[in-house]
């Protein structure tokens, strides 16, 4: 009888930095069975919401996850939008879709990265992180943060792109075209990326429908939904742009998936751009009265997959329920079909494959020489670089 | 016209058993129906009509626990939610996680926080506080006063 060796990962690990147990049941190297544990971080946001109001929501919902920071506010203002029947600014949706591709994208790059790292391929790393730095710059310049950037509200947007910013932005598509035509040539064309996930962590068609999976983890199986085609908001029914699959369900067909999303998120921008430069700057909200008593249920698509909202007003200013569900909640659950059977080595990048939900808040508080063991700024010192820093980009200074 | 068509399908099918439709615009229905119907209704959306089960949501009123079930029709743009009402002392219902993987958390998850027991799950163990919080209490119970009236509510 073979004997079974319990190797876990988590609840913290170098490969994920947020907590959750996986225990993988080995038979030697090759992976016979896995549990996982979670709640490690459950924090009670749908019940905290219940205690909100919907201004106040929209910032508790931007805090789920750290990474796809708007894709929660957006599915959450198509959920009271459609409560209240509010039909938004043509100028408020193409900012809604521009900051929602613009995600897409900085959240893509940081897959690649990390799903190199996974595999020993630091140069992917270095690149896509060094790449996704003038994103997030972009971000600065906009919304004045790089992550979080509480734009939404109900009835439209809080800050408006004005125009003298586009010719900035399109400064760093051209440039993010030509970095993204790089990454992907080392991913696509590199024979030990290819070696690695080439038919491992396969997902059926079959299996993406028996666990619901959604995003880019069901596009590589074939199975084609994406919110923005299936059930258009914001401004994906005024832009042209294609759904991207693949068939094979493994683990390159997804990173392929990603890459090639990244390509159709430049030309959305593009689009958004040209459409704002259309509408008349500073028409970004809707007069809302109130929140009618009802039930609305919004959805958009996350660099993840499918977010989905279900909000019950009873026409008081705080929802009764919150239902709240992130792609990965579907998504880590198919982590029991694609890493059975393989080796432990080949386990790891399976469940990266499905780009479970990691948080990048980190702060420092202080910065030392570590040569001099000097202090060289203090907190107050680093939050007034940071705000000049910001003000710096506002000013559509992004050498 | 799709969705309509869709609704005509199931009325035809279980006609007596649905308690009654409500179609909020084409592509948002919510279909009221007797917990009993549960399991063949959603067999029918899943296998016949090519629905997705999204997720579930559950709520306590002073009704009982209120479940909805919701799915997608992706090519119709469609969300259909089935609405249940579970008993308001002895909450249960057949589990659908026998039948697709994707219910299997989300039951596990509201018998945790709601106390909803699902007949026949296959593990209906705790999802996310397993060993760190009390047997039997359920943080997203509300405590109704029993003696106001239903319908002074």
């Amino acid at each position: 009888m073979s004997k079974k060796t319990i190797i876990p990962v988590g609840p913290y690990h170098p490969l994920q930095e947020e907590p959750e147990l996986f225990k993988l049941y080995c038979d030697g190297e090759i992976v016979k069975d896995v549990k996982w544990e979670t709640g490690y971080n459950h924090r009670g946001i749908e019940k905290l919401s219940e205690s909100k109001t919907y201004d106040e929501v929209f910032f508790l919902v931007e805090r789920i996850c750290g990474i796809c920071s708007t894709s929660h506010p957006f599915a959450f203002a198509n959920a009271v939008e459609e409560i209240a029947g509010i039909e938004i600014t043509d100028r408020a949706k193409y900012i809604r879709s521009f900051i929602g591709e613009l995600e897409r994208i900085h959240s893509h790059l940081l897959w690649v990265g990390l799903a190199g790292h996974f595999l020993g391929y630091n140069t992917v790393f270095m690149w896509a992180w060094k790449y996704r730095e003038p994103v997030l710059d972009l971000f600065e310049m906009i919304t004045g943060n790089r992550n979080s950037y509480a734009m939404f509200k109900v009835g439209g947007v809080r800050r408006d792109i004005e125009n003298n910013k586009i010719p900035s932005i399109q400064k760093v598509m051209d440039e993010l075209k030509k970095k993204t035509d790089l990454i992907t040539g080392a991913v696509m064309d590199d024979p030990v990326i290819h070696a690695r996930t080439k038919g491992v962590g396969v997902l059926t068609k079959e299996d993406i429908i028996d666990f619901a999976a959604v995003g880019p983890t069901a596009r590589a199986s074939g199975v084609a939904i994406d919110v923005r085609k299936d059930d258009p908001y914001a401004a994906y029914p005024l832009v042209n742009w294609k759904v991207i699959t693949a068939e094979e369900g493994d683990v390159f067909a997804k990173a392929k998936v990603r890459l090639l999303e990244m390509y159709e998120s430049i030309s959305i921008i593009e689009q958004c751009t040209e459409g704002l430069k259309k509408e008349k700057e500073g028409d970004i909200t809707v007069k809302v009265k109130e929140i009618p008593e009802g039930m609305g249920t919004g959805r958009a698509e996350a660099p993840r997959g499918e977010v989905f909202h279900f909000v019950i007003s009873d026409g008081s200013n705080s929802p009764v329920r919150h239902k709240i569900r992130a792609p990965s909640y579907t998504n880590i659950a198919t982590f029991k079909k694609s890493c059975i059977g393989q080796t432990i080595s080949d386990a790891t990048i399976s469940l990266a494959a499905v780009d479970p939900c990691y948080c990048c808040t980190e702060r420092l508080a202080s910065v030392y020489d570590i040569h001099k063991g000097e202090r060289i700024m203090n907190a107050e010192e680093l939050i007034k670089a940071s705000v000049d820093k910001t003000r710096g980009l506002q000013k559509c200074d992004l050498s | 016209m799709d969705t309509e068509k869709i609704i005509q399908e199931l009325k035809q099918k279980f006609d007596s058993d649905i308690d009654s439709v409500l179609i909020s615009s084409n592509k948002r229905v919510t279909v009221h129906i007797n917990p009993d119907l549960l399991l063949s209704m959603a067999e029918y959306l899943l296998q016949t009509l090519g629905f997705r089960f999204i997720i579930a949501s559950a709520l306590h009123t002073r009704k009982g626990f209120e479940t909805y079930y919701h799915f997608s029709l992706d090519n119709k743009s469609l969300i259909l939610n089935l609405h249940v009402i579970l008993d308001k002392k002895n909450p249960e219902i057949e589990s659908l996680a026998n039948m697709m993987e994707a219910a299997n958390w989300i039951e596990r998850e509201m018998h945790e926080l709601l106390g909803i027991n699902f007949l026949h799950h296959p593990n209906q163990e705790k999802l996310l506080s397993e060993g760190n919080w009390a047997e039997g209490v359920y943080p997203y119970r509300k405590n109704f006063i029993d003696n106001i009236p239903e319908d002074k509510e």
